[in-house]
C-alpha cells in the first residue's frame, strides 16, 4: 500500500504548476486534496513520475460572489464550503449534497475541483454539480476554457480536461432558498460512498430546466429525461417505467442491479415527495 | 528518460509535531504515518486501511483533523501536526481517556487513538453532543469489533464531565 516512485512538485502559483503540466503532459497529476488520489496511487491503480501539490496555490481558493452565479475556487475544501454563508444562501442543494461527503475528517481536505476531476460515479460532488448546471472552468498555459458540466463526464473517472490543462474552479447558477429540490442517496453506513442516489432541482429563474440526475450506477452520474419530465407531470407509472428502463439500460450487472433498481425506485418516489410544498 | 530509476526522490521538510520543531529529510512518497511511526517513534498513530477507510491514523493538521495515511510528509513542510501523543501530554483529552477507561470502551484497542482524536475534534466544535452526533462522529473510525456502544457511552460521560467543569 505505498505509491509507485515520483518526484513531487509544489509550485506556488498558477502558472508555475501549469508549466509543469505542460512539460510533463500525461506524465503528472495534480495533487490537491488527495483524499481519493492517495488511496488511488497507494493501490497503484495510478501511478504518476510527476505529482504536482496545488495546495500552496492560494488564487485557486475560496468562494467569490460572480452575480447570478457562484464561483467556488478549485481548492476550496468540503468544510469550507459547508461553512460558507454565500453556500447556504445561494446553493442549500450544494451544502445538502456535501453533508453527505464520508467522514469530517475527510471533508477537512477534500476539494470540490479534486472530486469534478476525478469524475468517480459515486461521488455527490459530480453528480450535484450536474444536476445544478455548473460550468467548469479549466486552464492551461495557452489559456483559459468554460466547459459546461453536461459535456464534461465523459465516462468512468473519464472527463473533457485535458492532460496539461487544470481545473480552476466552477461557476454554479445561484439557487434561491425557497426553491424546492431533492437530495436523496442510500449507503449501508454513515460516510460510505452511495449504492444509488437521486437529486432533483427543478427550474427556476437562473436555469430554465428541470435537472434530474441519477448517481451511484454505471459509469458516470447522469440526468434522467424520465423523473425530469416527472417533475412537470407527476411520477405516473408510465414515468416510473421509462426511468425502469433507463436505469437498466445503464446499470451493469457487476454493480448487482437487481439490488440497486429497486434502489432508485425507491430513492425516486421519495425525492418527488420532497418537492411538494 | 532512459528506462526506469529506483532512485527514491527526497525532499527536506521542517514541521511542528507536537509543539516541537522537527527537520528530515524524506521520500517524496512516505505518507505522514509512516513518517510519525517510523522517523518520529511516534506509534500512537496506528495504521490500519492505509488508504483513508478506517480512521485509526487520524491526526490534527493545521488545527484539524485528517487521516495521515492521506497525506504526504513531503506536502508537511511548514505545517503544525498534533498526534494522539501530544493531545495525551497536553492533558487536552484526559477527559476522554478517563471516560474510555471506565467505561472499558474498547475491545482490541486499535481504533483507540483515531477514536480519540476524532472524539477531541467533535467535543471541540459540538460541546454537548447528541447520541447520534457522536455515532456520526465516530463512524469515521469504524472497525471490526462493533463495540461501538461503549464508546458512545464513554463520549457522553466525557462531554458531560466537561460540561460540568467549564
Amino acid at each position: 500500500m505505498k505509491p509507485a516512485l515520483f518526484t513531487y512538485h509544489r509550485p506556488g502559483t498558477l502558472p508555475d504548476a501549469l508549466a509543469l503540466m505542460a512539460e510533463h503532459r500525461g506524465g503528472a497529476r495534480v495533487l490537491a486534496g488527495g483524499q481519493s488520489l492517495m488511496p488511488l496511487m497507494a493501490m497503484r491503480m495510478t501511478r504518476p513520475e510527476q505529482l504536482v501539490d496545488i495546495n500552496r496555490i492560494d488564487e485557486l481558493k475560496g468562494i467569490r460572489d460572480t452575480g447570478d452565479t457562484l464561483t467556488i475556487g478549485a481548492l476550496t475544501r468540503y468544510s469550507e464550503i459547508l461553512r460558507a454563508p454565500l453556500i447556504a444562501d445561494s446553493l442549500p442543494l450544494l451544502s445538502e449534497a456535501i453533508r453527505h461527503v464520508a467522514h469530517h475528517a475527510i471533508r477537512n481536505r477534500g476539494t470540490i475541483g479534486g472530486s469534478l476531476a476525478l469524475a468517480d460515479p459515486s461521488a455527490e460532488t459530480p453528480a450535484t454539480c450536474l444536476a445544478l448546471c455548473a460550468r467548469i472552468v479549466a486552464r492551461s498555459s495557452a489559456g483559459e476554457r468554460e466547459i459546461s458540466v453536461d459535456a464534461f463526464f465523459e465516462g468512468l473517472m473519464s472527463t473533457a480536461l485535458a492532460e496539461d490543462e487544470i481545473l480552476v474552479a466552477v461557476r454554479i447558477p445561484k439557487r434561491p432558498a425557497k426553491v424546492p429540490h431533492a437530495f436523496l442517496e442510500f449507503a449501508r453506513r454513515k460516510g460510505d460512498y452511495a449504492q444509488a442516489g437521486i437529486i432533483l432541482a427543478p427550474s427556476h429563474g437562473g436555469v430554465a430546466e428541470n435537472r434530474a440526475v441519477v448517481f451511484g450506477i454505471g459509469s458516470t452520474a447522469r440526468r434522467s429525461a424520465a423523473l425530469e419530465g416527472a417533475m412537470t407531470n407527476g411520477l405516473s407509472a408510465e414515468a416510473k417505467a421509462a426511468l425502469q428502463q433507463e436505469v437498466t439500460a445503464i446499470i451493469d450487472d457487476d454493480e448487482g442491479a437487481a439490488y440497486k433498481l429497486p434502489i432508485v425506485m425507491t430513492l425516486a418516489e421519495r425525492a418527488m415527495g420532497r418537492l411538494k410544498p | 528518460m532512459s528506462g526506469p530509476s529506483f532512485d527514491e526522490p527526497e525532499v527536506t521538510i521542517e514541521l511542528t509535531v507536537n509543539g516541537a520543531t522537527v527537520t528530515r529529510r524524506v521520500s517524496t512518497r512516505r505518507h505522514l504515518s509512516d513518517f510519525l511511526r517510523d522517523d518520529l517513534g511516534l506509534t500512537g498513530t496506528h495504521i490500519g486501511c492505509e488508504h483513508g477507510v478506517c480512521g485509526a491514523c487520524t491526526v490534527r493538521y493545521d488545527g484539524e483533523i485528517a487521516r495521515s495515511c492521506l497525506i504526504l510528509a513531503a506536502q508537511t513542510d511548514g505545517s503544525t501536526v498534533e498526534t494522539v501523543e501530544g493531545l495525551s501530554d497536553s492533558g487536552e483529552i484526559e477527559a476522554l481517556q478517563q471516560a474510555f477507561l471506565a467505561r472499558n470502551a474498547l475491545q482490541c484497542g486499535f481504533c483507540t487513538p483515531g477514536m480519540l482524536v476524532t472524539a477531541a475534534d467533535l467535543l471541540r466544535s459540538v460541546p454537548k453532543p447528541s447520541r447520534d452526533e457522536v455515532r456520526d462522529a465516530i463512524s469515521a473510525n469504524y472497525c471490526r469489533c462493533t463495540g461501538y456502544h461503549a464508546i458512545v457511552d464513554a463520549i457522553m460521560a466525557a462531554s458531560e464531565k466537561l460540561a460540568v467543569k467549564s
